[in-house]
């Protein structure tokens, strides 16, 4: 692709190279080390659901027993495994067995270690196994189906009612209205939760709790509609807050295209620990990279909580940051979705050309990956009229940057949680653009020294400058000092930080050695 | 000449004085066709709008259909006499506020915030609180003029006030939003009643929110101030710079007659 900004590709090579290097250094400083929900990840994929009778989930059972024993620097695969020899149950017996207080895990011989692995190592295998099966018939289906121009933008969803089979409503206005992704948005109070509720779940603030249940009746609903349409539509959901992989098992299981996933928005946003998301984010992201989930990254928080105008080199640089950690977690570039967003001050002159270029210029340094644009919210101030005629405005930067995952703007934002109609209102405004505007991003050239190249250039630039300081420091110290949406976070502060285990020499985890992630690397 | 408004009846105004016009739009969840732009008539008129039309219907999906409907709204209000009774707060920017905090009280004002209880919601808290703040606007962890500790969610009562004495607090903020059974006014009640126990509670400004929290409710359980939905940090912020800069305010005036 030719660069319409005329970018400076040394430039722009070297702030890559520079964003690897500060990846490869958060993976140094990150390895030996679990948490409790990478462990409970590891019984999820082991085919561990359900909740004892205090409505305790059996991962955190099990990996309550085993902390309590000071096991965990172990991993949960070499206690379960062990236990599987012992009794010659399945993961899931032995979690209700030890729920219901029947067994304990450290008070069963133990078994040579090589045996312990692989013994796991061959349930972990055909856990992975099963769960692929799944999705290749999840993949014959939607071939089966029309999935959108290939050149289109997909129009990207949020429904939130916090009742999930109000939300099968709200789903079916999207898909009927030609919504390609939908994503429930989660309760707010979830982020926090470090394990993950069960069952379909009726009440929510603000959002509606993912569980395993509810992400299988939106599945469902969604292929019941496309089956009767004949047009695929996607799920997504959002891998943050304390159980990250857990989200991301979950997701995979029960076949979910999208995941939100962003290496940094827990640790600004939600002051959990950023030793511990970080930890989290690495096999949550192996776990969507290996089932082929598209993830899309958060950088459109920046905009919001740092001045648009001034915060958009932070967002190039975060975009780089969390592209190679993505990489470095197993991803292949197709399925990283970085994120931008439309968010400047509707009264800035130019704006709109300001706008234009950072959204070109996230689509030229990232040619291969689905980019992610988000809509205006931080300035929309409650007047459904103008936020609908700035929604246009980013409708228009859209397909003209071809941007290929569109977050639509509702022209409530800012005022409730969309009602039914709104989404329908920003899915016919997206149309209306997409159509009317469609081969605009082709005929445009960019003048040479215009205000579009001129601030392309200047925001890669400070972008390299800011890149070169967090590789002289290091991301943590970055994190500490603000770089990010001018919020400071600290090494050992946070939440979470307690569910840090460092592994002893006979850690184990199957699925990091099966997915073919060397995390140590 | 135009004609000026009886402030004592006073009615929406479309292009004339008086003509009452208004516009409505809605879902109604049942399927597109004649009918449903029949009910939504019907509707209408029950909202007593007269002469009402639906100049827009569609339908968004199996068994919901939208609609934009106006029509005249003949009832009126008596904006005199409402304008004499009401209470009005003047609510101050995020700078206004930091501004009256430095040159009025010269220091940072301690508030301490939590989600108490078995409440595991701390989405209101953080919104006032948190940088992030609610809908663009700051939370207080962002304003110059706030040391702000939000202790997040699930925090027993006598926890918030073991820590609110430890950093000398000037405002604690509490946040409930689980409701059921009346969860909340228990809760609170306690609260107020470990605050007096502890001798803290002439000395704090006790605040709380929630969707089903309202001022009156706050106040007749020994709060200082109650906000409900609709409430942003800067609200709260305000209420907190001016009602400390008014206690002191009193205060000193007390000192110098005494």
């Amino acid at each position: 692709m030719r660069s319409k900004l005329g970018l400076d590709v040394g430039l722009a090579d070297s702030c890559r190279e520079v964003a690897a290097e500060i990846a490869r250094d958060v993976g140094q400083r990150t390895a030996g080390r679990t948490t409790v929900s990478v462990e409970r990840t590891v019984a999820r994929l082991l085919g561990v659901d359900g909740v004892d009778a205090l409505d305790v989930p059996l991962p955190n059972v099990l990996v309550d027993q085993i902390e309590e024993h000071g096991g965990l620097a172990r991993g949960l695969a070499y206690w379960l495994g062990n236990a599987i020899i012992a009794t010659g149950a399945e993961p899931l017996e032995i979690a209700k067995l030890v729920g219901a207080g029947e067994l304990d895990l450290h008070h069963l011989p133990l078994a040579e270690d090589h045996r312990i692995r692989q013994t796991i190592r061959q349930h972990a295998a055909a856990a992975l196994e099963k769960i692929r099966g799944t999705r290749a018939e999840r993949a014959t289906f939607r071939a089966g189906l029309d999935g959108g121009t290939a050149d289109a933008v997909e129009t990207y969803v949020l429904t939130a009612t916090g009742n999930v089979y109000e939300d099968v409503a709200h789903a079916e206005a999207v898909a009927e209205n030609g919504g390609d992704i939908v994503a429930v948005i989660r309760s707010t109070a979830q982020s926090l939760l470090d394990y993950v509720p069960f069952g379909p779940t009726t009440e929510g603030f603000g959002g509606t709790f993912a569980t395993q249940a509810n992400f299988a009746i939106m599945r469902e609903a969604l292929d019941r509609w496309s089956r009767a349409n004949g047009r695929y539509v996607k799920l997504s959901s959002f891998c943050s807050g304390l159980c990250m992989p857990e989200i991301a098992a979950m997701g995979a299981i029960e076949g979910l295209d999208n995941m939100v996933n962003d290496a940094l928005y827990g640790i600004l946003y939600r002051d959990i620990n950023l030793r511990r998301t970080l930890i989290d984010q690495r096999f949550s992201r192996m776990i969507n990279g290996y089932f082929g989930v598209v993830i899309n990254t958060g950088e459109d928080n920046y905009l919001r909580t740092a001045d648009a105008v001034t915060a958009a080199p932070s967002v190039v640089a975060s975009q780089m940051i969390n592209y190679f950690l993505a990489r470095d977690s197993g991803l292949p570039p197709e399925q990283i979705g970085v994120g931008n967003a439309f968010e400047i001050h509707p009264d800035v002159t130019n704006g709109l050309l300001y706008e234009w270029a950072q959204a070109q210029l996230t689509r030229e340094l990232f040619p291969d990956c689905p980019v992610k644009y988000m809509p205006p919210t931080v300035h929309m101030n409650g007047n459904p009229f103008r936020t609908h005629a700035v929604d246009s405005l980013f409708n228009l930067v859209t397909v003209a940057t071809k941007q290929e995952i569109q977050t639509i703007g509702v022209p409530t934002e800012g005022v409730f949680t969309p009602h039914i109609h709104d989404r329908v209102l920003g899915l016919e405004n997206t149309r209306y653009v997409a159509n009317f505007a469609r081969d605009l991003g082709d005929d445009i050239e960019f003048r040479p020294g215009g205000i579009i190249q001129t601030r392309a250039a200047q925001v890669l630039a400070e972008a390299h400058q800011m890149l070169l300081e967090i590789a002289e420091i290091g991301l943590f110290d970055a994190i500490g000092k603000g770089y990010f949406g001018n919020v400071s976070r600290h090494y050992d502060h946070g939440r979470g930080a307690e569910g840090i285990v460092e592994f002893d020499t006979g850690y184990y985890n199957p699925f990091m050695e099966l997915m073919g992630v060397d995390l140590d690397a | 000449m135009r004609e000026t408004a009886d402030l004592s009846a006073v009615r929406p105004y479309g292009d004339h004085l008086n003509d009452g016009l208004v516009q409505v739009t809605f879902t109604l969840p049942v399927p597109y066709g004649l009918a449903a732009r029949h009910a939504a008539l019907e509707l209408a008129r029950t909202m007593r709008l007269t002469e009402p039309e639906v100049v827009h219907y569609q339908r968004l999906c199996d068994g919901y259909t939208y609609f934009v409907v106006i029509g005249q709204c003949r009832q009126s209000v008596d904006f005199a006499t409402l304008r004499e009774g009401a209470f009005d707060i003047q609510y101050l920017t995020e700078h206004e506020i930091d501004r009256l905090i430095e040159e009025q009280i010269g220091r940072r004002v301690v508030v301490i915030g939590a989600s108490t209880g078995t409440d595991t919601h701390s989405v209101g808290i953080d919104a006032m609180l948190n940088l992030k703040g609610l809908d663009g606007r700051h939370g207080l962890e962002a304003y110059h003029g706030f040391e702000v500790h939000n202790l997040g969610s699930q925090v027993p009562n006598a926890r918030l006030v073991e820590r609110a004495i430890a950093v000398n607090a000037d405002a604690i903020l509490v946040s409930q939003t689980v409701t059921q059974q009346n969860l909340h006014l228990h809760n609170l009640t306690e609260l107020v009643e470990i605050a007096e126990a502890e001798g803290i509670r002439d000395r704090t400004l006790l605040i709380c929110g929630g969707p089903r929290v309202s001022h009156e409710l706050a106040k007749e359980l020994g709060f200082d101030a109650g906000f409900s939905k609709g409430t942003y940090p800067d609200h709260v912020g305000t209420y907190i710079a001016k009602e400390l800069v008014a206690r002191r305010a009193i205060a000193s005036t007390t000192a110098t007659a005494g």
